[in-house]
């Protein structure tokens, strides 16, 4: 007797805490909120297929980021060449790749250049020479460890960048993680402007500021190529009533004299009398120094506005400005304003990205698919419950309540972990419910078997749950290994119905084991109960 | 109510027309296979853009068709999805346009125009190679070291060889993960599909050499389900996606499940009856579990008749796969991992 009471308290704890787990996201589907206010303050999460929004997985190209970082160093050891006097045809970066090529014009240099490398340039060693004509080519590439950590310095970097925008853009519950060494795994749950969100995150938004070149003609640069120090860009304009786009060459000198870096703020504001709306920037204290000095001295030439190596706007200068801010304008329409004020504002991306992988779910198709699965659950519920009572008696009516607490295990186990639920989640859940009946139909075969050589009801329920038990534990271990694997290997909604499958293994063995055996011997003992309905 | 009362079916006695058809499932499933190229792989798998399509009323599925031509979407193909009060559309394309934020809105709109049917809800997946590639090999992946941890426990539970079936597991499983994290060499990065399925036959092999008998049984007859369900999909030219890998490996432990019991059996009722041949004593068992593999096997169905039935889309496919797999995977455990341990002991005695 004092067995039964114990694990009568046992069962009756575990009901309890179900409840608790439970209530929260009852209360908040019967209120309609969104947040669950109840203590424990956990709620089952929906997936994005079952809530609607967006997934997106990320690459930073970080090979760009050590490009980067390479073509600036360019002007410092043009600086040291010259300080030491030497000869030499240009530092440059080699093509698609992250080195670059110095021509000395003296192979006598070479001792001495390799010096300089060593004592000024510490991250960088030479990675070949050679003779040609009597220049020597000498090709310079940052070391391993340099650039492993500049890498991932850039993956770091654009995750955090990333998050910065995304929070301002305003979405609930967004979930931005980082995947391997270079990859961003993004979820927005129950965003709908898609366009926005990818605008926003698949910007690198690097603004620079750089002058135009007046002296040089832009056909000769078509033609063949632009002069040393300036390079070939295009002014693009749309025109916000029709979306057309119109791209004029120009040629922009290389040197850059501010960057997005220099910006303390970025914000969308509205010109009435152009009628569109445009976003204004203002610099920090150094910059706006900088562009005061600029804008004093280059009076009538005209100021670039590079965005993302495209010219946005070249306006003239008239006057010098002191005041340290700046107007880019570009036919936006107000969202993509907005964008960029806030891509300016959480500043440039370290390398650029590339979208690998995107999903979205439309709202309402997620609601359908909510909908056809709670259906689902009920019929396949319903047909097993039916056959149960009719097939086992009175003893498969204590096997519907242990399928009726199972699920309700399995509900709560998802709430209380936070796990998520998705679509083939809920085919999970059905799942279990076939599959705990198979134990609750090992254990009444075996009582069968008992019943039938001539055991008492007692003694034949005990035999038959011993006897059944360590077959049940086998073949639920299996399947949780086909769960355990699906959640290393699996992404997403696969992850989802590992989740379900693995907990509704564990709820359906305490329900069939200890839940079933407290009813049978509640029932036999207490009620005196003579046969057993089976 | 008792369906199934004492049988005493001679199923040992069928084991070479039983062997027939089984050869003869596998036999036609692996010439669909090569006839399609390998299985209809969804976009998880194969890349590119599948986007699924709801309108507000009913459309024509030509006019569907029409629209994508100036989106560049000419050879896409296009399905009736879900039932026709749906009126939902599965428009599936190799490329994937994942670098044009404008793609969703933009396709919303050209469907509208050419269908004269607003769009309600767009949904979509779209997938790079880098990430399809991935997928495969993960889930060929989890296939594998699924079986092989069935090897160490099936060896375990039934033989208690946990020390040398961990020792093989161990090995393999060990030799593939090194070589799965050997990409960067380009020639293993390709052949990893055909690694892997190396690595389940050295598997397969060394269980006979090494006397794992039970495991044996157990893995061929996983084999056996898992490739006739591929089989079946690839003949009725079903997608094969993620979910259908989630499916196949919820197989693998059912019919696990299933192999599992009878095995039970068959070790208890050996001890029982240890003058008696093996094939009597495999005999008995089965017989005596019919009753319960039986019914388990049509609850089961019945659940996932409900979501073959009402599961929508997805589901529908996942549901399809459960299926297959619950039949095959129910006639397997009795008319082929069962013989397996006779055709072996017999060699041997």
């Amino acid at each position: 007797m004092k067995n039964l009471s114990w694990r009568l308290i046992a069962v009756l704890v575990v009901i309890i805490m179900a409840a608790v787990f439970i209530l929260p996201t009852a209360t908040m589907y019967l209120k309609g909120t969104s947040e669950p206010d109840m203590w424990p303050h956990k709620k089952i999460n929906l997936g994005l297929d079952l809530q609607g929004g967006m997934h997106l997985v990320l690459e930073v190209q970080t090979e760009k980021a050590v490009e980067n970082a390479m073509s600036l160093k360019i002007s410092d050891i043009r600086q040291a060449l010259r300080q030491k006097a030497m000869k030499n045809r240009g530092v440059v970066l080699v093509d698609q790749s992250s080195k670059l090529n110095v021509k000395l014009l003296s192979p006598d240099d070479l001792p001495e250049f390799r010096g300089i490398i060593a004592d000024d340039f510490p991250d960088l060693e030479i990675a070949s020479t050679s003779e040609n004509g009597g220049m020597t080519l000498v090709t310079l590439a940052m070391k391993t460890a340099e650039a492993e950590r500049v890498q991932k310095f850039a993956a770091d970097q654009a995750l955090e960048t990333i998050r910065n925008r995304i929070d301002e853009f305003g979405v609930s519950e967004p979930d931005i993680r980082k995947q391997g060494e270079n990859r961003i795994q993004i979820q927005l749950p129950g965003i709908t402007d898609t366009k926005s969100a990818k605008d926003l995150i698949g910007k690198t938004a690097t603004l620079q500021f750089r002058l135009v070149d007046e002296d040089s003609d832009v056909r000769t640069a078509l033609e063949s190529h632009a002069p040393a120090g300036s390079e070939l860009l295009y002014l693009v304009r749309k025109d916000p009533a029709t979306g057309a786009e119109s791209s004029t060459p120009m040629l922009i000198k290389k040197r850059v004299l501010l960057t997005g870096d220099s910006l303390t703020d970025a914000r969308v504001l509205f010109d009435n009398m152009a009628n569109e709306p445009y976003v204004s920037i203002e610099f920090d204290r150094k910059g706006g120094h900088i562009f005061s000095k600029v804008t004093g001295d280059n009076i009538n030439r005209r100021l670039a506005i590079v965005l993302d190596d495209t010219v946005y706007s070249a306006p003239v200068i008239r006057t010098k400005i002191p005041g340290g801010q700046a107007q880019i304008t570009g036919g936006f329409t107000m969202e993509e304003a907005r964008v960029l004020a806030i891509a300016l504002r959480a500043g440039a991306l370290p390398a650029p990205v590339k979208i690998l992988e995107e999903r979205t779910v439309g709202p309402t198709l997620g609601a359908d698919s909510i909908r056809k699965g709670v259906w689902s659950m009920i019929m396949g519920g319903l047909a097993v419950i039916l056959f149960m009572a009719v097939y086992y008696k009175g003893s498969g009516l204590i096997a519907d309540l242990a399928l009726v607490l199972n699920v309700t295990l399995i509900a709560a186990g998802l709430a209380a972990f936070q796990a998520t639920l998705t679509l083939p989640g809920i085919a999970g859940i059905i799942l279990t419910i076939g599959m705990a009946v198979d134990a609750n139909v090992l254990i009444f075969e075996r009582i069968r078997e008992e019943l039938n050589l001539g055991q008492s009801p007692i003694a034949a329920v005990e035999a038959g749950f011993e006897k059944a038990t360590l077959t049940i534990m086998d073949a639920n271990v299996t399947t949780l290994i086909a769960a355990i694997v699906l959640f290393q290997f699996g992404s997403g909604p696969v992850k989802g119905f590992a989740v379900t499958l693995g907990i509704g293994i564990l709820s359906s063995l305490f329900t069939a084991l200890v839940v079933s055996r407290l009813l049978f011997d509640a029932i036999l003992r207490k009620a005196n109960v003579k046969t057993l309905s089976i | 109510m008792q369906f199934i009362k004492e049988t005493n079916i001679n199923f040992t006695g069928a084991k070479k027309i039983a062997f027939g058809i089984s050869l003869a499932l596998i036999a036609i499933s692996l010439l669909t296979l090569i006839i399609h190229k390998g299985p209809r792989y969804g976009v998880d798998f194969a890349g590119g853009s599948s986007l699924q399509v709801k309108f507000e009323g009913p459309v024509d599925i030509a006019a569907v068709k029409r629209g994508l031509e100036p989106a560049g979407l000419a050879g896409a193909s296009v399905q009736q999805f879900g039932s026709d009060s749906d009126h939902e559309y599965q428009i599936r394309t190799k490329q994937a346009f994942m670098a044009d934020s404008d793609f969703a809105p933009m396709i919303k709109k050209i469907l509208g125009e050419s269908t004269g049917t607003a769009v309600r809800d767009l949904s979509l997946d779209m997938v790079g190679p880098q990430v399809s590639k991935d997928l495969r090999q993960n889930a060929l992946l989890a296939m594998f070291y699924a079986l092989l941890f069935i090897i160490i426990y099936i060896s375990g539970r039934f033989e208690l060889k946990w020390g040398i079936s961990g020792a093989l597991a161990a090995i393999l499983g060990g030799a593939v993960y090194g070589m799965s994290q050997l990409q960067s060499i380009s020639f293993i990065s390709s052949g990893m599909p055909l690694l892997i399925v190396f690595a389940l036959i050295i598997s397969i092999v060394f269980c006979w050499y090494l006397e794992l008998k039970y495991a044996m049984g157990a893995i061929i007859a996983l084999v056996h389900d898992v490739t006739i369900t591929v089989g079946i999909f690839s003949l009725l030219n079903v997608e094969f996606t993620l979910p259908i890998i989630a499916a196949l490996l919820t197989i693998i432990g059912y019919s696990l499940n299933d192999t599992i019991i009878v095995f039970d059996r068959i070790r208890e009722n050996g001890k029982k009856y240890h003058k008696k041949p093996m094939d009597f004593i495999i005999n008995r068992s089965v017989n005596e579990t019919l009753s319960r593999t039986i019914l388990t096997s049509g609850t089961t169905l019945m659940v996932v008749a409900a979501l073959f039935a009402f599961g929508g889309g997805v589901i529908h496919d996942f549901a399809l796969a459960m299926i297959i797999g619950v039949t095959i995977g129910t006639y397997s455990s009795i008319y082929v991992a069962s013989p397996i341990l006779l055709a072996w002991k017999t060699d041997n005695e």
